[in-house]
């Protein structure tokens, strides 16, 4: 029997457009093998968090450029709380000051990825994280 | 820099030389670029390999090892019509006869977070170190027309911009600041009427005509859609509105730059330097061709349309790319659209250094990158320019870092000689054939977008989205598989110094904002602002000018929201599909 797919969800939560990191980001896992659902712009946390269970999701690649991520962050990690899906790890790409990766980390968050990231990188840990799977 | 020879094996051969001789057999001339790759070069190869199999630019363009008359007479240049001399037609050398030696490009840093107060007093600050522009960063919220209490603005209230939901804010904004004084640069799209509107109710209530006040709104509703993706109203909607701003501007405020069309985005988003160049330029022949469906005169408003472009790494490729972007312009002008006043063959342009090419990693090297990408735009001619903190990929930028950038200029400006003679690279054999490569490129652009209907038609088809999405990933991949290489990135990766200091927004702008404006809505006068708005939506029904009913609307205190919704609600809002 072939190993299941890795899936992933890719989202940009708030009101920014830059999205050329989290296109870039979808189609390198996409190359990788792992399948890749890429929910587009302007997402709120409740969208999200229902596109992955919904998708029953390995990850959730966040990308956030606006500096909103002390609010919506927690909020989706509260909703996948609430939703039984704790169990899915959240990835935040973008511009993140550090003081701010700190409390992220602690409050659950799996990996923060800065600009300068590769996919390479971001492709090994997410293997490493949902491990035991083919791809 | 030649690397000077180490034996006496790299030195060029006196015998080598006569072997070629000055013809070939069949009586035509010799290259004399083949016969010096055959005669010295590929030799010098064969003994000792480059060091790398491909040389490109950051664009991917291969590059030869050495460009000689002969590439320009291969490209058909002829440097007398195509590049012509500063300040006359085809403008390729500049627009100005003097260049910078007139005057130097305006030194416009963009800046705004928090509240419309913290934004004012960097703005004073500014503006007392010697900048002599203003531009106004708006937050996310604003830049989709959302007003600070709306749920969907929660947390990005005064995060990267500053927050504006009314005549109020702007009033405090330019506190002790005449507009007649000082040029503004606003950088917002889709809601670029409604901020235009209260910067002219501003201005009246300064006791100044808004006739003479004199600035730039962004207002590149299209580019949006490819790139920048802070859009509200779908492209027929968007285009009906920008179609009133051109009608207005050219009657009631003719020293405004009605937009600025914008590559900066374009190349943000991953796009090479031609596709920056031929999408830019492809959307404001669309903004021209609006205008003339409006019945007016091409002259009467072409004059006002300014651009804004990107400034890489790549310092020749850069400068091709504006030299290039000048000449399109001038040649399109004149031959697609009849315009006869000079101003309309103008390219004018902005422009910002690469904030896609700034590292987390070893954030101080982002000074260099700057400083490279700076120089460009001053060797390209750029009439004005902001240059990035080192911070950018972190934060806003402290007070510190931001000054560093500005004196980044002024050491430009002052020291290097790059602004002391017009087009320094103009004739540089490299130079010119790299122009005639991006112009080139840009013209099979539009005549591919001209075939599918124009750039709206485009769009909706997705065209220059994806190419841009392809180059996007080409050069990332190129770095990951080290054919690129990155300092701090992908080599030379070892950091160095203590981290680095920056600022940090507070939640609090968000809090105050929230409450500014509650208090706003409990003071002014609801049933003028009702009134205001009925009129702007009959008018946006209808076939009525919008923008004098924006401007009432401002006067009454409506919000930023207020009035984008009830333009929302006729012209409707866009979604994007997503494709990757």
């Amino acid at each position: 029997m072939a190993a299941q797919r890795i899936r992933v969800i890719i989202a940009k939560p708030g009101l920014d457009g830059h999205d050329r990191g989290a296109k870039v980001v979808a189609r390198a896992l996409r190359d990788a093998g792992m399948e890749v659902i890429y929910l587009g712009l302007r997402q709120t946390p409740e969208m999200i968090v229902q596109g992955a269970v919904q998708e029953d999701a390995d990850i959730i690649g966040l990308s956030i450029h606006s500096g909103a991520h002390n609010y919506i962050v927690p909020r989706i990690l509260d909703l996948l709380e609430e939703e039984g899906a704790g169990d899915i790890k959240v990835l935040v790409g973008g511009i993140i000051p550090e003081r701010d990766i700190e409390a992220l980390s602690e409050r659950g968050v799996g990996a923060i990825f800065l600009p300068g990231t590769t996919t390479t990188e971001i492709i090994e840990y997410i293997r490493q994280a949902v491990g035991g799977r083919a791809t | 820099m030649p690397k000077k020879p180490t034996t006496l094996d790299e030195v060029p051969q006196p015998s080598s030389v006569a072997a070629v001789p000055a013809k070939p057999s069949d009586g035509t001339a010799w290259s004399v670029k083949q016969a010096w790759m055959e005669r010295t070069y590929e030799p010098a190869v064969a003994r000792r390999p480059e060091r790398s199999d491909e040389f490109m630019t950051v664009s991917g363009r291969p590059v030869e090892a050495l460009y000689t008359a002969d590439d320009l007479t291969a490209r058909g240049v002829e440097l007398d019509a195509d590049v012509a001399m500063p300040g006359e037609y085809p403008f390729t050398r500049g627009v100005h006869p003097t260049g910078h030696r007139g005057k130097l490009w305006t030194m416009r840093q963009f800046a705004g977070f928090g509240t419309a107060e913290d934004t004012n007093q960097r703005f004073k600050r500014l503006l007392a170190n010697g900048q002599t522009g203003l531009s106004v960063a708006f937050d996310h919220p604003t830049l989709v027309g959302l007003d600070s209490d709306d749920d969907l603005a929660r947390g990005e209230v005064g995060r990267q911009g500053v927050a504006i939901d009314s005549l109020e804010d702007m009033e405090t904004l330019f506190d002790g600041i005449a507009l007649d004084g000082v040029t503004t640069s606003m950088t917002i799209n889709h809601p670029a009427c409604v901020l235009l509107a209260m910067y002219a109710a501003l201005a009246q209530k300064q006791g100044i005509d808004p006739s003479v006040i004199s600035g730039t709104i962004q207002n590149d509703v299209l580019k949006e859609f490819i790139a920048q993706k802070t859009f509200v109203y779908p492209p027929r909607g968007a285009m009906r509105i920008m179609g009133d701003i051109i009608e207005w501007c050219t009657e009631t405020l003719p020293r405004w730059n009605w937009v600025s069309v914008s590559g900066y985005h374009i190349r943000e988003a991953g796009s090479t330097a031609a596709q920056e160049l031929a999408f830019t330029l492809r959307d404001g022949m669309e903004y021209v061709e609006l205008g003339l469906e409006r019945g007016l005169a091409v002259d009467a408003f072409a004059p006002r349309l300014s651009f804004f472009f990107n400034a890489h790494n790549d310092l020749f490729e850069e400068v091709a790319k504006y030299r290039a972007a000048r000449q399109l312009w001038a040649q399109t002008m004149r031959e697609r659209y009849g315009a006869r006043n000079p101003r309309s063959w103008w390219l004018r342009f902005h422009t910002q250094t690469a904030g896609v090419s700034l590292l987390g990693q070893q954030p101080r090297n982002n000074v260099m990158r700057v400083t490279l990408q700076a120089l460009a735009a001053v060797l390209g001619g750029t009439q004005s320019l902001h240059t990035n903190s080192l911070d950018e990929t972190i934060a806003l930028p402290t007070e510190e870092n931001a000054i560093i950038a500005l004196r980044t200029q002024q050491v430009i400006a002052h020291e290097s000689g790059a602004a002391n003679t017009v087009d320094p690279l103009g004739g540089s054999y490299f130079v010119e054939a790299l122009t005639a490569d991006l112009a080139d490129e840009a013209r099979d652009y539009f005549d591919k977008i001209d075939s599918m209907g124009g750039m709206v038609a485009a769009i909706e088809e997705g065209f220059p989205q994806r190419e841009i999405q392809e180059a996007a990933y080409r050069y990332q991949m190129e770095i990951e598989e080290q054919r690129r290489l990155i300092v701090g990135q992908n080599a030379h990766t070892t950091d160095y110094g203590e981290p680095i200091e920056y600022l940090y927004i507070d939640d609090s702008a968000e809090g105050q904002q929230v409450e500014r404006l509650a208090g706003l809505k409990d003071r002014r006068d609801d049933q003028a602002v009702r009134v205001a708005l009925d009129a702007l939506h009959a008018a946006a029904a209808g076939e009525a000018n919008v923008m004098p009913r924006i401007m009432d609307a401002a006067h009454a205190y409506a919000t930023v929201g207020e009035i984008c919704g009830t333009m929302r609600d006729v012209f409707g809002e866009y979604r994007e599909t997503p494709i990757f």
